[in-house]
């Protein structure tokens, strides 16, 4: 830290005890489990479909129904897989990291000072 | 500016009507700005729209700052010439959607402040890391802001005929004063609400015509398609993957390094990162990416009536014609939706899309320079040359400074540049946000010993690796639409880096931290990850 203005102080020891929490260990794993594997998911899920347009184009090319094309439905299940995962998520984080993040922002501020969460009505 | 373009040119009805509609967007965005000046009374009013946006009204101005000329113009361009491979642009810009919703959203807005560079120096030293930020904020910037303002050159081309090479220039420069404008008068405040309006008109102008190109089809998607195929001359390969992409092993590995490159930049954009600051909580910035995510694939899906249906309706000979990139495709398919050319109801349609146009060019711009000017003033001027020691008015003043001089210094490289496709500009743009920002962001939130040797190495390897690239690539050399098609140094056989340069960034962010005697910050690391996933001491 060489920088007065943006340097905050040592952190509280609030942040590290919290850091420990068992509490707050559970808020990570249950993000991360989801986080992580989704995204390699999803990412791997669109590498698929990027590499099957580049060196698959006789598969590609097969007409399902119509002029519509293997290369066009695939696309657009990318568009319906994007919004699946997203509906997805918001449902898990509200269910799963919101509470525990709400429970861990009000037992810190039953110690400390209140945070911009808790003041804006949800 | 109204009056140079009917200078340049002889005034017909159309495109005085479009100077008309676009004079209002000017006059009702300036008068937007003006009054979120008036309530911008410090930093975080400049820098962070006084974070009091909606997760709606976020998402709404997240989707106008990233429905860019290049989406409008460039992807429906794409699609119109080259059918299929240009909907992969679209299929990578979404889902790149799901990296920020997932990983970057919530934590960056609970750890930072004003800039991307707040979240990476977190636990670092300050001025190695801000530096590197800073530089590759404005970097990744330029090559946007390089796409939008090419796009705008070609709309003008189209209304006022080929040979307005001193029009464009003009529309060009006044482009540029306006986006600074916006940017030094309302601050966040003002771009914010001039992206929310842009958003809402592009909505409309797309939904308006993808209904009128349906309807000729019957409202049968699979008819436009067929038509799309026959009128383009290349029959159902037009369908398939392979027409822009297809022809080697290299352009194969291009659209790779392309896909990488999107599904990666977005959540490394600057711009994009700092609207998370705009509004109150992590959960509300969550909220704005999931409605961004609703209204960003709601458009690309339209864009894939548009381009198909300026394939089928005005012909790709037509729309090369007009411009080689494609850029046109798209207002001209309102000139044919509204009756065709010389009729008063092409004319009218013309007019409004053009004027949607501008007006998404004009809002992204601003979100640009912003972003950069911002970049600038917070990290580069008041943490790294006058080490914190600024006052928040010198650090402002000097942010819109910034934004006079990025103004400038795109106006004039945008000169250079108007013969490249303002979708492959952007990609060039995300290419560099996924090698250079990404990668640091993402081991800065969630690797504990990554450290500032970490930062500086995957900052400054992603980004002088995928700029070299480009430079020795034939964006820049050796073919007739290169930046300097009389001068051939290329030996980059691909247009996009990203295959190469997101690798580099992300093992070199690994290497750093494993090679340098600087041991990670527990504590802080301890302090950022609750602060990142509970909100805890979050500005």
């Amino acid at each position: 830290m060489d920088n007065p203005s943006t340097a905050r102080p040592a952190p509280p020891d609030r942040l590290i005890a919290t850091d420990r929490s068992a509490e707050f260990r559970q808020l990570r794993r249950s993000f991360r489990g989801f986080a992580f594997p989704v995204t390699a998911g999803f990412i791997l899920w669109y590498l698929l479909y990027v590499l099957l347009s580049c060196y698959a184009p006789d598969f590609m090319g097969i007409r399902l129904f119509g002029h519509v094309n293997t290369a066009l439905a695939l696309g657009l299940l990318q568009f319906v897989s994007t919004f699946a995962i997203a509906a997805w998520y918001a449902r898990y984080a509200g269910a799963r990291l919101d509470p525990t993040a709400a429970g861990i922002r009000a037992r810190a501020a039953g110690a400390a000072a209140r945070t911009p969460e808790d003041e804006v009505a949800e | 500016m109204t009056t140079t373009l009917l200078a340049a040119g002889s005034a017909t009805e159309h495109r005085g009507l479009t100077m008309t509609l676009f004079g209002v967007f000017v006059l009702a965005t300036l008068g937007i700005t003006v009054r979120a000046g008036r309530q911008t009374k410090d930093a975080s009013d400049f820098y962070a729209g006084g974070r009091g946006f909606s997760g709606f009204q976020n998402g709404l101005a997240i989707s106008g700052d990233y429905m860019s000329a290049a989406s409008f113009l460039g992807i429906a361009g794409a699609i119109a010439l080259f059918g299929y491979d240009g909907f992969l642009y679209s299929v990578g810009f979404l889902v790149a959607w799901l990296v920020a919703l997932l990983l970057v959203a919530e934590p960056l807005r609970n750890s930072g402040r004003y800039t991307m560079a707040d979240v990476l120096a977190f636990r670092m030293r300050q001025r190695p890391v801000r530096t590197a930020a800073g530089i590759s904020t404005i970097v990744v910037s330029i090559f946007y802001l390089l796409a939008q303002m090419v796009g705008a050159g070609s709309l003008v081309a189209l209304l006022l005929g080929v040979n307005g090479d001193a029009a464009k220039r003009w529309t060009v420069v006044a482009v540029g004063a306006l986006m600074v404008v916006y940017v030094v008068i309302g601050g966040m405040k003002g771009t914010t609400w001039v992206q929310i309006v842009k958003a809402v008109l592009l909505i409309a102008g797309t939904a308006l015509m993808t209904v009128l190109v349906l309807a000729k089809y019957h409202f049968n998607p699979s008819a436009l398609l067929g038509a799309a195929a026959d009128a383009s001359g290349k029959g159902t390969a037009f369908l398939e993957p392979g027409l822009k992409y297809g022809a080697s092993d290299t352009s194969k590995l291009d659209f790779l390094s392309l896909g990488l490159a999107l599904v990666l930049g977005t959540a490394g954009l600057p711009h994009i990162l700092v609207r998370f600051y705009t509004v109150p909580t992590a959960k509300a910035a969550r909220k704005s990416v999931l409605w961004a995510i609703g209204i960003i694939g709601g458009f690309y899906l339209m864009t894939l009536a548009l381009g198909f249906g300026a394939a089928a309706l005005v012909g790709p000979g037509v729309i090369k014609k007009s411009n080689a990139a494609g850029n046109t495709a798209a207002p001209l398919l309102a000139e044919h939706l509204g009756g065709g050319a010389g009729t008063t109801g092409g004319a009218v349609l013309l007019a409004v899309i053009s004027a949607v146009a501008f007006a998404t060019i004009l809002a992204v711009v601003a979100g640009l320079t912003l972003a950069s000017s911002a970049s600038f003033a917070h990290d580069l001027y008041a943490n790294v040359i006058r080490r914190g020691r600024a006052s928040e008015r010198e650090e402002i003043g000097s942010a819109k400074l910034a934004a006079v001089a990025i103004g400038a210094v795109a106006i004039l490289l945008s000169i250079f540049a108007d013969k490249l496709n303002t979708a492959a500009l952007v990609a060039l743009a995300f290419a560099v946000a996924a090698s250079a920002n990404l990668p640091t962001l993402l081991y800065s939130l969630f690797w504990k010993r990554f450290n500032t040797a970490g930062a500086v190495c995957s900052v400054y390897a992603g980004l002088v690796t995928s700029v070299l690239l480009v430079v020795f690539s034939t964006v820049v050399s050796g073919k007739p639409t290169s930046l300097f098609p009389h001068s051939d140094f290329h030996w980059f056989p691909l247009e996009n880096p990203g295959l190469v340069s997101i690798p580099v960034g992300f093992l070199a962010g690994l290497i750093g931290p494993l090679l340098s005697r600087e041991p990670a910050d527990p504590a802080k690391y301890a302090e950022l990850e609750v602060r990142s996933l509970t909100g805890l001491g979050a500005h």
